[in-house]
């Protein structure tokens, strides 16, 4: 009801020009309500990353020695010097949070870039040559979809040896087949269309017509994969460095941070509490707001995540 | 439909083939070998280097060496732990059943939560009841599961008292394991108290691994029952003067579990990767805490087999799976 009203006066308006894809594109978001709550969260957090040398009140790894397991600071017995309250080492808890979501969401960017990259030319490859090609990639991620994903990640870091850099590599490897069968699909669905076959007649050559005509009418899903892969990674990289697999102490980073205080849950569970509330916001911010651009951008996306 | 079997599981022979070649590539792209491990920090002489190298025939090429590999898999011999110099077929098969204990009662969780919760979702929906089922069906897909495992602990076994911290069952009693699963040998033992025990040591860890297949069974429960709802036959139903609960649960329900029946059975895979971290959490005996230990001890037999076993019990669920849902939907059969 509210939308034939509001389209009486679009209708009745003397500009004629088609909205732009963008402005499009943004109504179909903003419509979400849930997703626009979390793009804002995801520019928050961003801006929390960019500036966290700015914004937290203390250096993430100095020691304040007479302040150790400090509680919050609604606490009665806590300060405002230690807003959050301080680890086991007297390090402020905040300041630490701050720092680590800088090194959340550089895992999420730097895997979800490495995988999308290689994942996009595999899928590619696959779906435009189809025969041995496709063949022999789809069985090698068949091979990687038969493991669960943490197994798959811990076994790579088995073969890299534990650290934060090969925690990313393992979660690269981890997210890599659902980009590239996306990506084959959406070639698939494609490469038989009109625009494809105007563009071979016109005499473009093969990598031109798979970078350049084919792979830009893929992008929708591989967007919306990707901002959803972005929260797989940032849950699986916190998973390894709980388990002692990912970035090693005294990195800030979340995972590691719960794993490093578990002693101390009795007695100050804030150290264990405020981590993995940081963890749960980041990867329900990107949660929000890939399923936003699932609906705005892919209708028929719907639901196929597993 | 025999036919479309078959087909299903010559499917599955090159997959496996892969995964004996991942567990394979996994020891050789260790940086160094079993002999080098073997001879720890003052290094070894070269003749007892090279005697010691052909015995575990690492001299071989790698062809041939590979080929041995799946011939001694094929016999079942996975080789043994270098910490408890246990066979780890023998150790695996031991943990497996606890571990299928809790993925068992965690699914059982996970679908009698999420299925009405999804309905209710679908039926109310736009109100406050759909809105509250997909907010924290959201969340709880979002949720960090070895934190939420750790809050559970906090709030009903140290704050409350309720439940144990850790563990399958507590110290005093001593079952015999005939067949592995904890619940099952307690009461061929008729002791209730141990499964009193055994059950109440279950909870916290079934709540913690069921919650994310939950949320994700509510989401799709959700979305494939407004799809039906829409379906000319259930107007058809309501306007045939059926009353409502009738049309839900008899005409809608039974089309929209289609698709909820694949989700639940791609659950095995995500519910494997949980256990992982809710064994470890919880100190429960099985596979995931056992490979977890594996790797951080550098037990690289135990984290081989280990693999190799989990890929090839996810690969036969998914096949079964499979070969269900063709059975169920014939359009899948022949396509």
């Amino acid at each position: 009801m509210a939308d034939a009203a509001s389209a009486v006066p679009v209708i009745g308006a003397t500009d004629s020009a088609p909205p732009s894809r963008l402005r499009e594109f943004w109504r179909a978001f903003a419509q979400n309500r849930g997703a626009v709550i979390g793009l804002v969260l995801v520019a928050l957090l961003l801006a929390l990353a960019l500036g966290a040398d700015f914004i937290a009140p203390h250096p993430p790894n100095e020691q304040f020695r007479e302040f150790t397991l400090a509680p919050p600071a609604w606490d009665a017995t806590g300060s405002t010097r230690f807003l959050l309250g301080t680890d086991p080492v007297g390090r402020d808890i905040l300041s630490r949070l701050i720092h680590g979501t800088r090194l959340s969401l550089l895992i999420g960017t730097i895997s979800v870039a490495i995988s999308l990259t290689i994942g996009a030319i595999l899928g590619l490859c696959a779906g435009y040559f189809r025969g041995i090609v496709d063949t022999s990639i789809m069985r090698l991620m068949d091979v990687m979809l038969a493991l669960p994903s943490l197994l798959l990640a811990i076994a790579v870091v088995a073969i890299l040896g534990p650290g934060l850099a090969n925690a990313m590599y393992a979660i690269a490897v981890v997210l890599l087949p659902h980009y590239v069968r996306l990506t084959r699909a959406a070639v698939i669905a494609e490469a038989g269309r009109e625009y494809v076959t105007s563009s071979r007649i016109a005499g473009a050559g093969t990598l031109r017509l798979m970078f350049g005509t084919i792979l830009p009418n893929c992008a929708a899903p591989l967007i919306v994969q990707a901002t959803l892969g972005f929260s797989n990674a940032i849950l699986d990289a916190a998973a390894l460095g709980f388990l002692g697999l990912g970035a090693q102490p005294p990195t800030p980073e979340w995972g590691s941070m719960l794993a490093s205080a578990l002693e101390f849950i009795q007695r100050a569970p804030w150290v264990v509490t405020f981590p993995g509330l940081a963890i749960l916001i980041t990867v329900l911010a990107f949660n929000l707001t890939g399923d936003g651009l699932r609906d705005a951008l892919d209708p028929k996306l719907r639901s196929s995540r597993g | 439909m025999f036919g479309f079997l078959l087909r299903r599981v010559a499917l599955i022979v090159p997959t496996f083939l892969g995964v004996t070649l991942l567990a394979f590539a996994l020891i050789h792209l260790i940086p160094g070998d079993p002999v080098e491990n073997l001879s720890g920090e003052r290094g070894m002489d070269p003749a007892r280097r090279e005697r010691l190298l052909h015995e575990f025939g690492l001299d071989r090429s790698l062809p041939v060496q590979y080929l041995s590999y799946v011939g001694q898999v094929l016999r079942g011999d996975l080789g043994t732990s270098l910490t408890t110099h246990e066979s780890v077929a023998q150790e695996f098969a031991t943990l497996f059943p606890a571990t299928v204990e809790l993925a068992f009662f965690a699914l059982v969780f996970a679908v009698a939560v999420g299925l009405p919760a999804g309905m209710l979702a679908a039926v109310k929906r736009n109100t406050v009841a759909d809105y509250t089922v997909m907010g924290l069906s959201l969340t709880g897909y979002s949720m960090p599961i070895f934190w939420w495992a750790l809050l559970l602990i906090l709030f009903f076994s140290v704050y409350l008292g309720w439940t144990p911290v850790s563990g399958r069952i507590a110290v005093q009693y001593d079952v015999p394991a005939t067949t592995g699963f904890m619940l099952v040998d307690t009461l061929r033992a008729g002791d209730m108290g141990a499964f009193r025990s055994a059950l109440s040591h279950l909870i916290l860890p079934t709540i913690a691994l069921g919650t994310i297949p939950l949320a994700v069974i509510a989401r799709m429960t959700r979305s494939s029952m407004l799809e039906v709802l829409r379906e000319d036959y259930v107007r058809a139903a309501r306007a045939k003067g059926l009353p409502r609960w009738r049309v839900i649960v008899v005409h809608a329900l039974r089309n929209a579990l289609i698709p909820v029946v694949t989700v639940v059975g791609l659950q095995v895979g995500l519910l494997l990767s949980g256990a992982i971290l809710t064994e470890t959490i919880f100190s429960w005996p099985g596979v995931g805490n056992w490979l977890v230990h594996g790797v951080q001890s550098r037990d690289y037999p135990v984290v081989q087999g280990g693999i190799l076993l989990i890929a090839a019990i996810v690969i036969t669920v998914n096949l079964i799976v499979d070969m269900l849902y063709g059975v169920i939907n014939p359009r899948i059969r022949h396509g």
